[in-house]
């Protein structure tokens, strides 16, 4: 059973087939109406709720034995939610895998979009923990189902409204709600509004998998993605307003890590791939190695 | 029974393997509508062609009713159907896949397309055509950077159906292996 890299006694991509043909309707629907969540009849998968499960079998419906498999969890390809994932496709579809974001045929991601723009032929899938973007504002499902059937996403800007009268601007960081293609108000999952830019006219195929919430939505390629604001507040795509202290990049999303008990930090890019390819490059950040 | 016997062949031999690749020929389709490309596995009887059997092997299954149109609703069809996929055979007016040419489906408004909280509960046709060519009346919208043609039996139904967005069915054309998606986010119009 430990025989990484061997399919052993499982079916190609873990789910049977009529699991399969069950997800695959649901995407194609998702794709048909973009920005729709489609409800599925999601699996009890070999980990727990909160890992991935939905982009797990997302990711299990659409893998070919073909694909070069990424796998990031916040940017990161070596991170334990990543690792996991990777194996356990290593070892139940026996595909090749890749931390290399141009490499890559298919990209599961938790709440990152690589800084490596995509191309055609990639499919990149989001682990979604809630996507109904309207779900704290309304808890009740029949109330959230009438509000996207009438278009009713007045609630949407009160909260956005709300955040501007409390904070002088929209506090709302990460998980910020866009429109697609003037129709659906979409959950992008928790990806930074840094991200957001990148979910509009993206020329790969982006997939959104729900586990525990049983639904799975879609962007097709070059979908419109409008992120909410005002005409006096417009969005902006914020990061931390320094540079990678590793690569020295000055337009990639950073994570802050405290480096000792005195209160010294450092800023490094979340998306490692990014980071390393641009040292091999010979760039260098603040703290730094020359590679 | 001696025609059943036949119904036995021409499913997929590998198949968690030939429907993941299909499968993905298939999203291809239709998240880039009028993209042709390339479907194998399956040999349905005639008159289905390689593209629509497969695609019906990749997507249908009991859970999902299926309508066979015209021709296509034939014995040994529906014996294949019976064995290989084993979905229940249902009017259009119930339909979840249907299966013929643009012609037998006609008129398409019987079929399901969705309800307001709902409209992903709508139908999916594979319409058969006798060949499909990057030429004819002009796609855009979603899965389309600028715009692109593919030769559709007629424009006005599916500016009729994308006109009840986010409601309306969604096409698949299958000529040979090739197969091509239409979507009802794609905006149609004659040139």
């Amino acid at each position: 059973m430990s025989d990484l890299g061997s399919q052993g006694d499982y079916t190609f991509a873990y789910l049977d087939e009529q699991t399969k043909r069950m997800i695959r309707r649901a995407i194609l629907k998702g794709i048909a109406i973009p920005g729709y969540q489609v409800p599925f009849a999601s699996r009890e998968m070999p980990m727990p709720y909160g890992w991935g499960t939905g982009g797990v079998q997302v990711t299990a419906a659409c893998l070919t034995p073909e694909d070069r498999l990424k796998v990031i969890d916040q940017g990161a390809d070596d991170t334990t939610n990543a690792v996991s994932i990777r194996r356990f496709f290593q070892r139940t579809a026996g595909v090749a895998v890749t931390e290399a974001t141009t490499e890559a045929t298919v990209i599961q991601t938790r709440h990152r979009i690589p800084e490596t723009p995509l191309r055609e032929g990639q499919v990149l899938v989001y682990q979604v923990p809630i996507p109904e973007p309207l779900r704290f504002l309304e808890p009740r499902e029949t109330e959230t189902r009438k509000m996207h059937e009438l278009e009713e996403y007045g609630l949407m800007h009160v909260k956005l409204y709300e955040d501007i009268a409390r904070h002088g601007q929209i506090a709302t960081s990460y998980a910020y709600p866009v429109k697609i293609e003037g129709r659906y108000v979409m959950d992008p999952s928790p990806i930074p509004k840094f991200d957001n830019p990148k979910l509009s006219g993206n020329p790969a195929i982006q997939l959104f998998g729900a586990g525990r919430e049983q639904r799975i939505y879609a962007l097709p390629p070059w979908t419109e993605a409008v992120s909410l604001d005002f005409e006096d507040h417009p969005f902006t795509a914020s990061k931390a307003p320094h540079d990678c202290d590793l690569c020295g990049a000055r337009d990639s999303y950073l994570d802050e890590v405290i480096t000792d008990d005195a209160g010294r930090r450092m800023f490094v890019c979340s998306d490692t791939d990014f980071c390393a390819g641009r040292r091999a490059k010979g760039h260098t950040g603040r703290l730094g190695d020359p590679a | 029974m001696i025609a059943a016997a036949d119904a036995l062949e021409g499913g997929f031999t590998e198949a968690p393997i030939q429907s993941a690749r299909a499968f993905r020929e298939i999203l291809e389709a239709m998240a880039r509508p009028g993209t042709i490309r390339q479907v194998q596995g399956a040999r349905p009887p005639e008159p289905l062609s390689i593209a629509a059997g497969t695609a019906l092997l990749v997507l249908a299954d009991p859970t999902t009713r299926l309508h066979l149109a015209g021709r296509a609703d034939c014995a040994p069809v529906r014996d294949w159907v019976a064995f290989h996929i084993g979905a229940p055979l249902t009017p259009a007016e119930e339909a979840d896949f249907a299966v013929g040419t643009w012609e037998a489906l006609h008129p398409v408004s019987r079929f399901r397309i969705g309800q307001p909280d709902y409209p992903d509960r709508s139908a999916t046709l594979i319409v058969e055509v006798d060949r499909l060519v990057n030429h004819g009346p002009c796609l855009t919208g979603p899965g389309i950077e600028t715009a692109t043609w593919l030769n559709l039996p007629e424009t006005a139904t599916f500016r009729a159906n994308r006109a009840l967005f986010p409601l309306g069915f969604d096409t698949l054309f299958t000529a040979g292996d090739r197969i091509a998606g239409l979507p009802r986010s794609t905006r149609v119009e004659a040139i």
